[in-house]
């Protein structure tokens, strides 16, 4: 439909300068006019896109989708690059996938604003409307909640959903977005910044099927080991967690309303329960890389075993903590008598769910750039975080706002989509919200590592603290929800 | 260097345009010894300058033996040609340098990012047509003195049909290599060698039945401060204009203000513009200005000032005119004086330009 346009366009930009025209440029648009309406089959010599997005996951699809949906970019061409196969949901599967991701409101809107939350909640998805974090090594527990339990904090869904729903999206969206599905990127080719006699100013993208494509702004989406940022030789600060997460289905004992989020911090790593449904939960176990492959290797009621004592078991308390939290907390009710909240314990867990369990290595990454000339990074490309706090698809759906934003604009001021100076703006709004994100999970990963008594008492002084303070923790909910 | 050089500039223009003033002739003599540009006191400048115009202006009739009677003396030539030739050599030596965004243009690709707006509000506020993603779509824009294309391009991103003109030829290749590699802007976007002079003329004679324009919109951005003659500048533009057709014009003021910051600190201090590239004596006041278009048809709709900061590199929009200011005019009417090309022999007194300078 593309090449139809452009060659209708060409003909009338001859008849209306063949006044003002005695020029060669008149037989070039002429040329390029047929030379582009033969192109109506996907020949792939080198087309010109205006923008490539390399990396069909949540944050790639949503980018794409975000892009394909603004009406300053109507009439764009953007092309979205996988390397798997399309995921089509046409029903959505009994079992609960493993992998599952917590959906702050800010992302929630997000998704909404560009048509998949619709699909999103017509699948599957769970809303939590409370969440307990507490200490395995004393007392201390800090529950975050909205108002009166009315709304919700966030919501549980499945990774494989939120992807099919962005690809239900991107389909009613196939005049402006193209996707190519298993087409693997084998080369890029990146332009030099200032423009000699026969170079080409655009990055060229090599696939494996040997078809080359060309774009004015390549937005790489493509994982923790992006192949974009390797290729561009961005010095990245990562390192990894000596920590593997184990992930599972649990079915839970009894039905139950399930609408707490729990998370305890063991000395090995923290443990958490998410809820999918009024019988099933999420486990998302990080612990040292041997004890999770053990607990691989465990039968399932073992497992369960392992799981419940997880987030029920007092023994790694010892009695000085106990005695300091307790003083502690008795100090703090006397300021806020009002402050603070029971404990509650966890649903107990019987079994899990049919699909094996799998684990996955934990590191931390941080690009120190998120753009070179012509090519942008978002999502886990450009920061990669521990699933502790929740935050590692939030932070890639808040990249996706921001980049469209900024893209549409320079749209509408004609300006070259792949120019650095509203590229800038994207690095520096969103370092500028990573960065501090990142620490503070890194920091919080670190302190609860240990049993080690200054540490934990300096964290049940800290949780306790937070916990009676309930500005400070609508501050912390507000800037998890972004 | 910069210094020297501009004072050598400004010592020929001036000797030039002043013996042309005077009787149309284009002697490349120097007029007797001017004072060197280095020697400007901190007294006002318009001052200064008017004294020199007048002392050229009866220098340069004694030597050539014209008409005694002191004749109005201009800083650009009644002439018919709006090009001005050591303007045209001084961007022929930068011709390759218009897209390197951290060179000598640099504020003017930072411009871009308050003229294009401007241009495409005022023509979506007279067009009122809506094409998400494409704007201008259906508009035809003549940039005059499009330089490299710095200001066509975006506004054939916008979609917009833009001829681009310069009679420097070397800048119109740059621009067209520029733009070649973009499919998006090939078919949008075509460039020419000319005058405004030579495409109005063309128009005339292709379109005489009609009558009438060929251009929805003419952007000058950061020309009528380098031309010769803006009385036939604005006739032209009349003459491309359709009826309603909008004129946008971005310059610098003639103030005091706009030549300490304009020229001393741009080009000597702060070497922002490549020395020479601004005379003083070529700006022109909105005022002025408005009223040299309005006296061709014109109807002047806003002005707006605009503010360069060297720290950041970025321009923004400002209440004061005092430097630079972005003017947009409608045309109301075609030109009464379609025989009369050229202003040499306009018989409306207001239509010359004086010499006085306005601060």
């Amino acid at each position: 439909m593309h090449k139809l346009t452009r060659a209708t366009l060409a003909f009338n930009g001859l008849g209306r300068f063949s006044i003002a025209e005695k020029h060669l440029s008149a037989i070039k648009i002429t040329s390029r006019g047929l030379v582009s309406a033969e192109h109506g089959h996907d020949s792939g010599k080198n087309e010109v896109y205006d923008v490539i997005i390399s990396g069909g996951g949540m944050v790639g699809s949503a980018m794409a989708c975000s892009l394909g949906m603004d009406p300053n970019l109507e009439g764009k061409k953007i092309l979205l690059l996988e390397a798997g196969n399309k995921k089509v949901m046409d029903k959505v599967p009994e079992n609960y996938s493993i992998r599952v991701s917590s959906i702050s409101p800010g992302s929630a809107s997000i998704l909404s604003g560009i048509g998949a939350w619709e699909h999103i909640t017509k699948m599957r998805c769970k809303p939590y409307k409370k969440m307990q974090v507490w200490d395995a090594c004393s007392d201390a527990l800090i529950t975050f909640d909205k108002e009166n339990l009315q709304d919700e904090m966030a919501y549980i869904v499945e990774n494989d959903i939120i992807v099919a729903a962005l690809t239900k999206q991107l389909d009613c969206l196939s005049d402006n977005v193209q996707v190519k599905y298993r087409s693997k990127v084998v080369k890029y080719a990146w332009p030099l910044p200032h423009q000699a006699a026969d170079s080409i100013p655009w990055v060229k993208v090599t696939l494996a099927s040997g078809e080359t494509v060309q774009t004015k702004l390549l937005i790489g989406a493509d994982g923790p080991n992006s192949m974009v940022r390797q290729e561009l030789g961005i010095p990245t600060v990562k390192w990894n967690y000596d920590q593997s997460a184990v992930v599972a289905v649990l079915h839970l004992s009894e039905p139950t309303e399930n609408n707490v989020a729990w998370q305890r911090f063991l000395p090995t790593g923290p443990i958490a329960m998410l809820p999918l449904s009024d019988t099933e939960s999420s486990l998302v176990w990080s612990t040292s890389h041997r004890l999770a492959e053990e607990l691989l290797e465990l039968d399932e009621e073992s497992f369960v075993d392992a799981i419940n004592s997880a987030f029920w078991r007092n023994e790694n308390q010892s009695e000085l903590i106990e005695t300091a939290g307790s003083l502690f907390r008795g100090a703090l009710s006397v300021i806020m008598p009002s402050a603070g909240s029971p404990r509650q314990l966890p649903p107990s867990v019987a079994g899990i769910g049919p699909k094996t369990r799998v684990m996955f290595p934990l590191g931390i990454g941080h690009a120190s750039e998120y753009i070179r000339h012509r090519v942008a990074l978002i999502g886990d490309a450009a920061h990669r975080v521990h699933p502790l706090a929740g935050q590692g698809a939030n932070l890639g759906f808040g990249d996706v706002a921001c980049l469209t934003q900024l893209v549409s604009q320079a749209a509408f001021d004609g300006k070259d989509l792949g120019a650095m100076q509203h590229m800038l703006q994207y690095e520096t709004e969103r370092q500028r919200h990573n960065l501090p994100m990142m620490a503070a999970i890194d920091l919080m990963k670190r302190l609860y590592s240990t049993n080690a008594a200054p540490a934990v008492l300096l964290r049940t002084f800290g949780l306790q603290a937070t916990n009676m303070l309930p500005a400070l923790k609508e501050q912390i909910v507000a800037f998890a929800s972004k | 260097m910069y210094a020297n050089k501009f004072g050598r500039v400004m010592l020929a223009l001036y000797s030039r345009n002043t013996a042309t003033a005077c009787g149309g002739l284009s002697t490349a003599t120097a007029c007797g010894g001017l004072p060197s540009a280095a020697g400007r006191s901190g007294f006002s400048w318009t001052a200064v300058c008017k004294q020199r115009t007048l002392w050229l202006q009866r220098t340069a009739c004694l030597n050539t033996q014209q008409n005694p009677v002191p004749c109005h003396v201009s800083a650009r030539s009644a002439s018919q040609t709006t090009v001005d030739p050591d303007e045209l050599r001084r961007f022929q030596s930068l011709a390759g340098k218009w897209w390197d965004e951290q060179g000598e243009f640099s504020a003017l690709h930072a411009m871009n990012d308050l003229r294009v707006p401007f241009i495409r509000d005022n023509l979506l506020n007279v067009h009122g047509v809506r094409h998400p993603g494409k704007p201008l779509r259906g508009l035809r824009i003549l940039d005059v003195g499009c330089g490299g294309g710095l200001l066509t391009e975006p506004l054939g991103r916008l979609g917009a049909n833009v001829l681009g003109i310069d009679p420097v030829g070397d800048s119109i290749g740059t621009a067209q290599l520029h733009s070649s590699t973009d499919p998006d802007l090939c078919e949008r976007v075509c460039y020419r060698a000319s005058t405004l002079e030579e495409l109005a003329a063309e128009g005339d004679e292709a379109e005489e039945e009609q009558g009438a324009g060929q251009f929805d919109a003419v952007v000058a951005s950061e020309v009528v401060e380098h031309l010769a003659d803006l009385e036939t500048f604005a006739f032209c533009c009349n003459q491309v204009l359709k009826l309603g057709g909008s004129l946008f014009i971005t310059t610098i003021n003639k103030t005091n203000l706009s030549y300490a910051l304009g020229i001393v600190v741009a080009e000597q201090l702060l070497r922002i513009v490549p020395g020479g590239t601004h005379d003083w004596d070529k700006f022109i006041s909105p005022v002025e200005l408005e009223r040299l278009l309005e006296s061709n048809g014109f109807s002047v709709q806003s002005v707006q000032g605009m503010l360069y900061n060297p720290v950041s590199g970025a321009w923004s929009w400002t209440a004061s005119t005092a430097i630079n200011y972005a003017l947009h005019a409608v045309k109301v009417r075609d030109d009464p004086h379609t025989e009369q090309a050229g202003g040499g022999s306009s018989t409306h007194p207001e239509d010359h330009p004086t010499a006085a300078p306005h601060s």
